[in-house]
């Protein structure tokens, strides 16, 4: 069996108090939770802060490009369903420049667990505005405050029927890695949007401000997460303020699950050749 | 050799195109070789749109620049199209439907069939087409009856009725044109040798099956002329075989979910025209940097931006050479044939792992849209390798988190992958400079170790494209061209040889790594070479000035209209070029 110290690689580079060290921590915590070995994990990253991750976190990694953690993270999971495949990202990466990608993501179903930590802000380029900003929110390319509407993340999914739509945050490690956990069992592509403070250039979305406001969802027994119209309007009361399974949903298949032809055993590990017979068979049809 | 040109032509959505590829499979089954050009518009309904079809009693590779029997459904077919008409040629035409002329002295027969009508009676307006084949049959004396297996095959799941109308179509076709006219013009005689194969293809075709065969067990893809069709073929035979087409939302994610599966161990490629092309360029990059094998093809169309979307043109060559920031290794094929088309994407997938680049293949819509006949594929030339890998137990022989994924001590720059799901195999691929596992740093000894390891990869490049020279080996003239040109050119280099002119042709198979030795000695000795390619700058030109020098020996023959280049055209131009008196 796995421990914590078999998912830690290098020591992180992020900034003393980043709300990201909580969601390596808890994303470590699921994997051992899961009995998962690190080489069957793969986390894929964009870039930012957050794309750090697939460099921090214990197991294989690819660091892709700016907004592009999906499609590989996607690409990765089809390749071999044996791996237990993150994508992760911050909010600039997935719902700025990749934000096609999160819907079609979305609706093609692979089973893949997307994290996206969640700053409302551009961290590694020093503070700019992102999609989740907050009107007003007065940054170097804002200093007299945001005009735009900032992304709702889990309205967004929701309306998409993402089959498996969470969010956590980084002062509650123990409850993220919970959600985390049941993110990767979930069957298909699963959200896990994470409030992670960013200590250094977003005073606003503070540790404070988020523990005043959060509700957990989870420790209420009277929400059903699988009621989506309920879950739309639960999130809109709370202005997106809330932790826990959001919602989910069991009954899409993943796209590997559908898709015509998928085989059963991994991708990559079936010899790619095709046979003398097959060849010809092929071939006859130019005839 | 002898050849025949045939043109049928009218507004899209009239069945054009199925009535060219019903004529040419019957004529390719015929034992002929045939070589099909589409020219089509960037629209569904309307607009003029024309099938060519060349037929000869050898290999042909051009469609050919004169036709011989033009069927027009429209006035516009004719005005479009008469440049091409040969002397004597056979203008057929629905007097019902317009009143056909030609330009004042041209000579060619306008004969007056009432297609719609005969198709009428034979059971439905639709069937015009089959008509006009049956009047094509009348002109050049083939027995109606060989259409008989191609209408079958085309037509047989609608039952035997509708087979019977569309014979009907043709027999009826074939006899009004023997009642009322005279003129014929004959076929060339039945090809005396013909392999076993005998295969009717296109370079989309030949594509998707040379990567099928080459090992591609994913395709991610978004749907962009003139490439779909490579897509399209491998959905039906992908799935087959265990592997996956992903219709991606757009060539970003496409190219990036190709990058994802090669990193995890399954060969794929992405297959799209220019402007998906462009929108690549970053995870290029991404690929090279990272040591991840990835296969483009890039089936290039008239740029640029949207371009003529529709139309060929060459002139992604320094997108496919230079595109990315930064510096990587790459590779980059240019298939001259249809085999090619075949043989270059299987191997690609070869070199794209065993080289850890990169491996671009820059088709073209005339290479990858044309249609065919050739003797065979080269399966047993294909090359196969997976290239450097750690197995089981290699990694397991390593002290726990020894191995080095980007080891910059490789005497050859090429280091052995791992795949996710390794044990004791793990690293991080990453766009950002590294060390040897994969993590970000910037110190600028190992920045310059990984460049520096990254460029010697290709330094021992070897692989069976690059130059080639037909023709006399020290002539003092040349033409020069890549990709799809060169059987057009070979064309010109007979011609010109018949007119006296000592000349040879040299191709370029490969431009990256660029087989700079071979091309210096195919070079040297040449006073005039006439650089033919089709587009307005001169990029072949310039790539050969750039690698090799020859300044002062090279002229450009370029052609940018969205039309492939004709015979005559670059036989114009060398008259220009090569020196007056030597030509007769």
């Amino acid at each position: 069996m796995s421990t914590m110290k078999d998912f830690k690689a290098e020591k992180p580079t992020w900034c003393p108090g980043c709300g990201d060290f909580g969601v390596l921590n808890a994303m470590q915590r699921a994997a051992v939770a899961l009995g998962l070995e690190p080489e069957d994990v793969v986390v894929v990253s964009g870039i930012g802060c957050s794309g750090k991750m697939s460099q921090h976190f214990g197991g294989y990694g690819l660091h892709s490009l700016h907004g592009r953690s999906l499609p590989t993270a996607q690409a990765v999971k089809l390749a071999n369903r044996n791996l237990t495949v993150f994508a992760a990202g911050g909010d600039g990466d997935g719902y700025g420049i990749g934000m096609g990608h999160f819907i079609h993501a979305i609706r093609r179903n692979i089973d893949i667990t997307y994290i996206v930590m969640d700053n409302h802000i551009y961290g590694l380029t020093t503070g700019q505005a992102s999609p989740t900003s907050d009107v007003g929110s007065q940054t170097k390319t804002s200093p007299r405050g945001t005009v735009e509407r900032p992304i709702e993340p889990l309205q967004l999914a929701l309306s998409e029927r993402c089959g498996f739509v969470a969010q956590a945050f980084s002062g509650d490690t123990k409850h993220m890695a919970q959600v985390i956990e049941r993110a990767v069992r979930h069957r298909g592509f699963s959200l896990v949007n994470v409030f992670s403070p960013c200590v250094t250039f977003n005073k606003v979305n503070s540790y404070e401000f988020y523990k005043e406001k959060l509700v957990n969802l989870d420790a209420d027994p009277a929400y059903d997460c699988h009621d989506r119209l309920a879950a739309m309007r639960r999130v809109a009361e709370a202005d997106n303020l809330v932790v826990g399974v959001v919602y989910e949903d069991t009954e899409q298949p993943a796209y590997d699950d559908a898709v015509y032809g998928y085989p059963e055993e991994p991708l990559a590990h079936l010899e790619p050749r095709l046979s003398d017979a097959m060849y010809e068979e092929i071939l006859a049809t130019f005839r | 050799m002898h050849d025949v040109g045939w043109k049928v032509g009218g507004k899209q959505g009239e069945g054009i195109d199925s009535t060219g590829e019903i004529y040419a499979i019957a004529l390719h089954r015929m034992g002929y070789y045939v070589f099909t050009y589409r020219h089509f518009m960037s629209l569904i309904k309307g607009g003029h749109t024309n099938y060519k079809i060349r037929v000869a009693d050898e290999v042909v590779r051009h469609h050919g620049d004169l036709v011989h029997v033009l069927i027009a459904f429209d006035q516009t077919t004719i005005d479009e199209n008469w440049r091409q008409l040969a002397p004597g040629a056979v203008v057929i035409y629905d007097g019902a439907t317009f009143q056909a002329h030609l330009p004042d002295g041209l000579q060619a027969h306008l004969c007056d069939v009432p297609l719609t009508g005969i198709a009428k009676e034979a059971g439905g307006a639709i069937m015009k087409n089959m008509v006009s084949i049956g009047v094509t049959a009348a002109v050049h004396g083939i027995d109606p009856t060989a259409f008989l297996p191609v209408i079958q095959d085309k037509f047989g799941k609608k039952g035997e009725a509708v087979v019977q109308a569309n014979l009907e179509a043709v027999r009826q076709g074939y006899a009004y044109y023997r009642s009322h006219y005279d003129v014929s013009i004959p076929m060339p005689p039945l090809p005396q040798q013909r392999s076993s194969d005998h295969l009717f293809i296109s370079g989309n075709q030949a594509t998707g099956f040379g990567a099928l065969d080459g090992g591609c067990r994913m395709l991610a893809a978004y749907p962009i002329t003139p490439a779909t069709e490579i897509m399209y073929w491998l959905i039906e035979h992908l799935p087959k075989q265990g592997g996956v087409v992903l219709q991606a939302e757009d060539e970003i994610a496409a190219v990036n979910m190709a990058i994802g599966a090669n990193y995890a161990g399954v060969p794929a490629m992405t297959s799209t025209s220019g402007p998906g092309f462009s929108l690549m360029m970053e995870a290029l990059g991404l690929a090279g940097m990272s040591e991840t094998p990835l296969v483009i093809v890039d089936v290039q169309r008239s740029g640029p931006s949207t371009g003529l979307p529709t139309k060929t043109e060459q002139s992604d060559l320094n997108e496919a050479l230079y595109g990315t920031h930064g510096e990587i290794p790459r590779v980059v094929l240019t298939p001259r044939t249809v085999e090619e088309c075949y043989r270059f994407t299987a191997d690609a997938f070869a070199l794209a792992e065993r080289y850890q680049v990169p491996v671009i293949v820059l088709s073209d819509l005339y290479m990858g849209m044309s249609a065919q006949s050739i003797d065979r594929l080269p399966r047993e030339e294909v090359t196969r390798d997976r290239g450097r890998r750690m197995s089981d137990e290699d990694l397991q022989a390593l002290a726990p988190g020894a191995y080095v994924r980007y080891d910059d001590s490789s005497p050859t720059g090429i280091s052995p992958r791992s795949i996710p799901g390794q044990r004791n195999g793990r690293y991080v691929a990453l766009g950002n400079e590294h060390n040897g596992i994969g993590l970000e740093v910037e110190e600028q000894y190992i920045r310059v170790a990984q460049a520096n390891k990254r460029r010697r990869k290709l330094a021992h490049f070897a692989h069976q494209s690059g130059v080639s020279v037909d023709g006399v080996k020290d002539a003092p003239f040349a033409l020069i061209g890549f990709g799809s040109t060169h059987g057009v050119l070979e064309e010109a280099r007979a011609a010109l040889a018949r007119q006296g002119l000592t000349i040879k042709h040299i191709h370029l198979s490969r431009v990256a790594p660029f087989p700079a030795e071979d091309m210096m000695a195919a070079l040297a000795g040449v006073e005039r070479a006439l650089v033919v390619e089709l587009n307005q700058t001169g990029q072949l030109a310039d790539l050969i000035r750039k690698e090799v020098g020859f300044h002062d020996v090279l002229s450009n023959c370029l052609k940018y209209d969205g039309d492939p280049i004709e015979l005559r055209e670059i036989l114009a131009r060398a008259e220009q070029v090569f020196p007056t008196g030597v030509l007769q």
